[in-house]
Order: C-alpha cells, then structure tokens, then sequence
C-alpha cells in the first residue's frame, strides 16, 4: 500500500439508519502527521462518520480511504496501523494497568515500549493497580495508552480528555502534541472548543450530518459574508457599535478619521477575532444556518447599551 | 493462521488469570457445583441409589453452569462494557478472542468434571467412569451445546444489571426439571415431557450411562441426537444474532 499525503480521504459520505440521514454527503481531507479536529454538537454525525472511518459502521455511500485502504472491509493491516480511542469502550475489572498494556501490545506487530507508554500518558504508580480501583481520569489515560501502545501512524481520540481536571487535561494536551511530533495523524473529536483550538491543525465544524465550515482554528469563519475581525466602539450617544471587516486597518481608519472629523472619540474601541467557540455557537445554534449575506460593505448592527454598566 | 492460534492462546490465558482474581466469578462457576455435590452427597451418603442419580446429574449441571450461564454473563459484561468493541479496534482477529473465552469456560468443565469423577470414586461409591470415550463425548457434545445456547441467550439479555435475573429464570427450572437432583423416572408425566424436550435431560442420560450405568454409547445415541439438534440451533442464534457493540437503550 502506498502511502499517500492524506492519512483520510473522505468524498461524500453517507450514511443512512432507516429513515435517518446521519451523515448528509461530507468531504474532508486529513494531511498526514495533522492534527484535525471535528467538532459539532450531540447528534451531528461526528460519532457516526469517525465510527465509519475506524471500520465499526458501514457507509450508505460515498468513498471513505483511511491510510490507503478502505476500512469498511476492515482490513487487519489498517488495524495494526490505527489506535482507537473511543468513549464507550471498558476493560475487564480485575485486569493490572501494566498487564492490559503487555497483553495489548501482544496484538500489535511493532508494538511500543510498555514502561515508554505508561510514562507518556502519566500512569506511573499505577502499573499495578486493577482498572476497578482507577478514577475516571485515570481510565481515560489508560484508554489512550491502550491506543498508543501499537505504535499506531494514525490515532482516532473521541473526547479524550472527558471528566479530566485541569492538570490533567494540560497533560494529555502535551501527549497529543507530542504524537505530533512523533508525526502521527490525529483524527479529534472534542466538545472543548479550547482543546481544538488548542491542538488542531484544522477543524471540521459539523451539524445534522453536514459540514458547516472548514480550516485552520485561527483562519475559520463562519459561512458566507462574516468576517474575520470585530470592530466594536460607542458612539456618541453611547451606543454600541459593532462592525465586522475582513480589513481591519481601512475600517479603523475610516472610522477614527470620521469620528476626528466631528470631533467625537470612540470611547472603548475594540478589536477582536471571534474565537473558535463564537464561530461555533454562531454556527450550530438552533434555527436557520447564521448565513449572513455577502457584502463589500462591513455590516454594521447598533445594539442599545445594556445596564449602565 | 499460526498468529491467530497463538492469540487466542494469549487470551487464553489471560483469561485464567483473571478468571481467578475476581471471586464472585470463580465462586459461581467453579464451587458452587462443588458444593451442592458435598451437601447431596452428605444427606445420600447411605442411598446408593440416590448417590447413582446426584453424581452424573451435579456433573450435568457443572457443564451447564460453567458453559450457559458462564458464558451468558461473560457475553453481556463484554458487550455492555465495551470490551467487545474495543477487541474489535485492535488487529486480533474477533475468532482468537471468542476461542480464548470459549477456552476458559471449557477449562472450567473440565476441571469440574474431573474433581466430580474423582469425588464419585472415592466418596459416593460411583467407581471409575464405566465408559470413558462416552463421558468425553457426552461433555464434548454438551460443552458445545451449552456453549452455543448461552452465547445465543446473552442476546436476549438486554443490559448487564438484569443478567442474574435472566439466568437464573432458565437455569433454575432447568436444572429442577432435568433430573438433577433426583432419579426423573419417579416425576409425573409432563414434567418428564419437558425434561425430555430439554438438552441437560439427556446429557444427565448419556452421563449416567457412562459414569453409573455402563450404558453404551450405541444405546444412548437419541440422547446425542436431541444435543445435537440443540447445539444446531444454539449455532445459529449465536452467529446469528451476535453484537459487537452494546444495546442502544
């Protein structure tokens, strides 16, 4: 098999349960050794499309290659070459941290060092301990060491950090930037937009089986006219204004040059870049797609001052 | 093929170990049986034909125990707890760790049936089995048969909290109805019926036959036959209805 630039190809996936559409006709593309993260609220068809790409599911339709092959035949050599972290995945109860590790890395044809991978994921300490006596958190490390311990060149993380406390999630943040390092391909699928924006090389924003938008964290916009900057000031009246521009430097100085003219100040002007999770929360919120129409001219909203502040 | 042999082997035996650590597992499957052939043979330590009816009937009963009902929960934990899944995620193919599992629970009928053999010579009179290529046909033939039926009845088990309740309500009545505790000969017409209809019925026949009665495996051949056709069947729910992934609820 050759190895081609993409880790994942995906062309117009579909995916149908019954009467449901799951997933509605998706494209994206993994670079190898990127990290890519798919992000979307309950339901959206995140579950659906990664369970596909990882061999569980068959597709209605659409073409699906995952590191060359086609993972609805579940060919085994794809499967020595993927680790899989999923959410809804346990382990024996009386089973050793350390001896669920050896015993995995059994499967594997080129398996990591097991000391090696209990370090990576914080589980040292832990080596003997039976999984029924580990906390949640620890589960989760050990769910990871349990994909990693292959060696695998492609890693699917479902929600990898769940239930995590801060110190922990930094922690599996470093592994996961370290896979990359190593030049592993990740597949993320995340609820913390912080994480994605975090560890991504690009995301796929998805709801009701479609992808909304696509790219790097910090490139991402929503669909249609919105733009990359917020331009946010009161006006004389004391009125919030808020513009959105793809050029901030001309819309500042058509403003301040404006402002100059009729002698007024903008009192408390900001600029800003929506985050990933104000793109997000635009994006899947209920109703209508936020669509805005395109236009040359930045869009301007005045919104009444709230409170007196 | 060599690689997936030596997986199952693997599994296999981390399945022995683990099959030990947890001690509601190794109580249920491995000395309960024991202990019910303690305590019958105790109170029929006098009846000899009493002990010639406890002895291949407990022996039934451990192939029951350790092969249906063992492997009924094992099936649901795996699934509901997403073990099955994760397994499925991993380049093992699925049949080295059905073989691994399967192994384990075979291993235990086996142990049980030995310690039984053993026990029937030196404690209740029974002698050595009359016929030993019967017995292991007869164990080989209902460690398929209950096997195949328990894998097939985890299906119909829709959570691991109502595994013991699902259980128990065929085991029970099973083991009541096919003469384990007592000669079937002396129940009322239809409880023979059902008892005749069911597969311990006659494994308990081909058991005694080889163990007490000195029956040969030609004359016990029908009961082979009614196994068989059990095992059959429980082949095809197995495959047919088997899951890797939890119940959506």
């Amino acid at each position: 098999m050759t190895r081609g630039a993409f880790a994942i190809e995906v062309k117009n996936l579909y995916k149908r349960y019954g009467d449901f559409d799951a997933v509605r006709g998706i494209d994206f593309e993994v670079l190898s050794g990127q990290v890519f993260g798919l992000l979307g609220p309950n339901g959206a068809g995140k579950t659906t499309t990664v369970e596909i790409l990882e061999g569980y599911r068959h597709r209605t339709g659409g073409d699906v290659e995952v590191l060359g092959f086609d993972p609805g035949e579940r060919p085994r050599e794809l499967r020595a070459r993927t680790g899989i972290v999923l959410q809804s995945t346990g382990l024996y109860s009386h089973i050793r941290v350390r001896e669920a590790l050896e015993h995995f890395a059994t499967m594997y044809p080129h398996p990591r060092d097991v000391g090696e991978v209990i370090e990576l994921t914080g589980l040292q300490g832990k080596e003997r301990s039976t999984t029924r006596t580990l906390s949640g958190g620890q589960l989760r490390r050990l769910d990871l060491a349990l994909a990693l311990v292959g060696d695998p060149e492609l890693i699917f993380l479902d929600e990898p950090t769940t239930g995590f406390d801060p110190a922990a999630r930094r922690g599996a943040w470093d592994t996961i930037r370290s896979l990359k390092e190593l030049g592993k391909t990740v597949l993320l699928t995340t609820h913390y937009l912080d994480e994605a924006q975090e560890l991504a090389d690009r995301v796929a924003i998805i709801k009701d089986g479609r992808i909304l938008t696509e790219g790097a964290p910090r490139e991402l916009r929503p669909t249609g006219g919105s733009a990359l900057y917020r331009v946010a000031y009161r006006n004389g009246d004391g009125m919030l204004v808020e513009c959105e521009t793809d050029d901030p430097t001309a819309l500042l100085h058509e403003l301040t040059s404006a402002a100059l003219a009729r002698g007024e100040r903008l009192e408390g002007l900001t600029v800003t870049r929506p985050t990933l999770e104000d793109i997000y929360l635009e994006l899947t919120a209920a109703g209508e797609p936020a669509v805005s129409p395109p236009d040359e001219q930045p869009a301007v909203s005045t919104a009444p001052e709230r409170g007196d502040g | 093929m060599a690689d997936t042999l030596t997986l199952a082997w693997r599994q296999y035996r981390l399945e022995r170990r683990l099959f030990w650590r947890n001690p509601s597992a190794a109580f249920f499957n491995f000395l309960l049986p024991l202990l019910f052939l303690a305590f019958f043979g105790a109170i029929f330590h006098s009846n000899q034909h009493e002990l010639n009816v406890i002895v291949p009937g407990i022996a039934g009963m451990s192939v029951m125990s350790t092969t249906f009902t063992a492997l009924a929960y094992n099936m649901v934990f795996l699934r509901e707890r997403g073990v099955l899944k994760r397994i499925r995620g991993t380049p093992m193919p699925g049949i080295s760790y059905l073989l691994g599992i399967a192994g384990n629970a075979v291993t235990n009928t086996a142990v049980q049936i030995a310690i039984i053999t053993v026990a029937g010579r030196a404690f209740f009179g029974i002698g050595w089995p009359r016929d030993v290529l019967e017995l292991i046909v007869f164990v080989a033939a209902g460690v398929v048969c209950f096997a195949s039926l328990g894998v097939a009845f985890s299906h119909a088990i829709p959570n691991f909290e109502s595994t013991p309740a699902y259980v128990n309500a065929v085991f029970l009545p099973v083991i009541l109805v096919s003469g384990v505790f007592f000669d079937p000969a002396h129940t009322p017409g239809f409880m023979k019926g059902i008892a005749e209809a069911l597969p311990l019925y006659h494994l308990i026949s081909g058991l005694s036959g080889a163990m007490v009665k000195g029956t040969s495996l030609a004359a016990n051949i029908s009961a082979l036959g009614v196994i068989a056709a059990w095992a059959l069947l429980g082949i095809a729910l197995a495959v047919r209805g088997f899951s890797w992934e939890a119940r959506r609820s």
